[in-house]
């Protein structure tokens, strides 16, 4: 049903997601990566299923959590690893970090490193493209927590009124920071809040990879066809604490070794193409011995790579 | 020459900006069907279009998002915020996203926008319809701050904000939108940005202002002029980056400064110029600096007490006999 091209891609998005995300996890904790940081681990389907249906011209509004959009956007993990080391080469020059990255080339505009920042970012450059007359698109990438944010409901009705081409799509991995989202959001599922806006609601499987895609590309397809936002909401689980360094005080390891090992995204991807028989362990070897040697070579990059010197303190403050 | 109202400059600020770039568009509450509460957009969907001259809802989170997004995305917006006192409401866009983007995305983004900020006593308008906030928006980085005083600059300064590819928060006094100024037609009107200006040459003392109370500092150097006192009058226009350099050259002439403006007098922006004159201008000063500013209380309704809150020309004029 898919072609191999297809598979191949969607693997290495994920696979590249996870072992950025696990490097960046083993450098922060020993100190080498400075301030805060927020990882994707178990979420990858998500990013690489919505982003395999947009191009560089598309635009991208990311969250703190943000290395697997950049990645799935299509950012090279040297730059990004050299942003997260804080250095010249980086994305920002060493300006925004792990959660202020940016590749504008790519549209990907932005992590965010406040909760629910991006939604009107993104409805404004929706309005934009629909302006110019384009198809070009803009998601919104936030999470259970985020849409407990008053620019969640201002962004929604905005953009539905407006008919702006942009989908929302909520990543609920069931933790808001430290704090079950149960315990503080109305509604057990964010998509029945669409309704509220007169906008479709979709529930998917956030783990599996295909279920994203399908759901990704219906809202796209409309969005282009000018007809308006999606709210899409992906059923995820955080697999890491909400920074590294959490002491995850609020829930038990064997929780999360349970939904760990009974629903890792990539996993399930592996299983159903060997099943199939639409790829080979060979196949998927090839492509995860392509992707350590780039993680290790984006570590010599960003290691290697000087510091800014005190002289870019004043440089891209106006134009 | 032609006399029109601050209002008329700003709107044909608008509609030269409008025309000469198809990327400028402006949105807000109140401003396409009503033609805005001062009337400063009437007749601008009629040339325009609804698109480009855009009702919102009141969602001032949203407007302010939305802005930047669009920036983000190579066009050049104009929000409106309908009361300067309302930038409250959506202080995270303005603040953490509109001023920090380029800076911390490395200078990859241009956020080419302009708020545009009714403030200021109008009316008996109290306390959340009257706040003159410019110096919550001097002390961040990565924003520029115009406040014209008079027709002429309205227009200029609305005109170079539209074109300057930095976000820029345009301060327009409510109480002046109805004032008339010279504003020569047929002409393409630019105030420089960061710029302040002589507006009357002295030497005996300096007054700093901009905005409304520029009109106290005039009425003031009349005052003083009948007492043999010759001030000179800085109009800053620009609030942040604030021209120093004026303002030192004009205090080691004078070898004095009073610094005036409607807003509250404490944390205002005559704090930081007093400030800098304090640090780089000390060996001027022949006498204490003095600032002139509204009282430190929220704005009050009652007539009576709006009055009392008001900085007055008297007060200028007090200060600078004092200080000689």
């Amino acid at each position: 049903m898919y072609d191999k091209a297809l598979l191949k891609d969607f693997y290495k998005t994920m696979v590249s997601i996870r072992y950025f995300e696990e490097t960046i996890d083993e450098m922060s904790l020993k100190g080498e990566i400075p301030g805060f940081v927020h990882l994707y681990i178990g979420e990858e389907a998500i990013a690489t299923a919505v982003c395999q249906n947009l191009t560089h011209k598309d635009y991208i509004q990311s969250t703190h959590r943000g290395h697997g959009h950049t990645i799935a956007k299509g950012a090279q993990l040297d730059r990004m690893m050299a942003e997260l080391f804080g250095k010249k080469t980086g994305y920002c020059k060493g300006k925004g970090g792990s959660m202020h990255i940016a590749d504008f080339s790519v549209g990907m505009l932005g992590a965010n490193g406040v909760v629910g920042g991006g939604y009107t970012l993104a409805v404004g450059g929706a309005l934009a493209e629909q302006m110019k007359g384009t198809d070009n698109i803009a998601v919104v990438f936030f999470g259970d927590g985020a849409s407990n944010r008053g620019t969640f409901h201002e962004a929604l009705n905005m953009a539905a009124v407006w008919k702006l081409p942009v989908i929302f799509v909520c990543e609920n991995n069931e933790w808001a920071s430290t704090t079950p989202y149960l315990t503080q959001t109305s509604v057990k599922d964010i998509a029945d809040r669409a309704v509220g806006y007169g906008i479709p609601g979709v529930i998917v499987d956030g783990n599996d990879v295909f279920e994203v895609y399908e759901a990704a590309k219906t809202a796209v397809e409309r969005a282009r066809r000018g007809e308006g936002p999606t709210l899409l909401e992906a059923k995820t689980y955080r697999i890491k604490g909400h920074f590294v360094g959490d002491p995850e005080m609020y829930r038990t390891k064997e929780e999360v070794k349970e939904r760990f090992d009974s629903n890792d995204p990539i996993k399930r991807f592996e299983d159903k193409v060997l099943s199939s028989g639409d790829m080979t362990e060979s196949d998927l070897e090839e492509i995860r011995e392509e992707i350590k040697f780039e993680i290790e070579k984006a570590i010599d990059f960003a290691k290697n790579s000087p510091f800014p010197g005190v002289e870019e303190l004043y440089t891209d403050l106006y134009v | 020459m032609r006399k029109i109202t601050f209002s008329q400059a700003t709107l044909e600020a608008m509609q030269e900006e409008m025309r000469r770039d198809e990327n400028v568009f402006i949105l807000g509450e109140d401003i396409a069907r009503q033609g805005g509460i001062f009337g400063q957009f009437k007749g601008l969907p009629q040339e325009f279009g609804f698109d480009r001259v855009r009702d919102t809802p009141i969602s001032e989170t949203a407007i302010i998002g939305a802005a930047i997004g669009a920036a983000l995305a190579g066009m050049r917006p104009v929000a409106d915020m309908h009361f300067a006192d309302f930038m409250g409401v959506c202080m995270d866009e303005i603040f953490n996203q509109m001023a920090k983007i380029r800076y911390m995305f490395g200078g990859q983004a241009t956020v080419p926008m302009v708020i545009r900020a009714p403030d200021g006593l109008v009316r008996s308008a109290a306390a959340q319809h009257s706040q003159s906030i410019e110096a919550w928006f001097l002390h961040i980085p990565g924003i520029k701050v115009v406040a014209p005083s008079n027709a002429y600059d309205a227009k200029g300064l609305l005109k170079a904000a539209i074109r300057d590819d930095n976000p820029i928060i345009y301060f327009e006094n409510k109480d002046l939108f109805r004032q008339e100024g010279e504003v020569p037609e047929d002409e393409e009107i630019l105030v420089p940005i960061g710029k302040a200006k002589v507006a009357k040459e002295g030497k005996d003392v300096t007054i700093v202002s901009y905005s409304i109370m520029m009109q106290n500092a005039f009425e003031a150097a009349d005052e003083l002029a009948k007492e043999g006192i010759n001030a000179e009058i800085i109009d800053l226009r620009t609030i942040s980056p604030i021209d120093k350099e004026t303002i030192l050259n004009s205090v080691a002439k004078t070898k004095r400064l009073l610094i005036a403006h409607e807003a509250v007098k404490i944390g205002g922006v005559g704090a930081e110029i007093a400030a800098i004159v304090a640090e780089e201008g000390l060996d001027y000063l022949d006498a204490p600096i003095v600032r002139v500013g509204a009282k430190y209380t929220p704005v009050p309704f009652s007539p009576t007490l709006e009055e009392a809150y008001r900085p007055k020309t008297e007060e200028i004029v007090k200060g600078i006999k004092e200080m000689l």
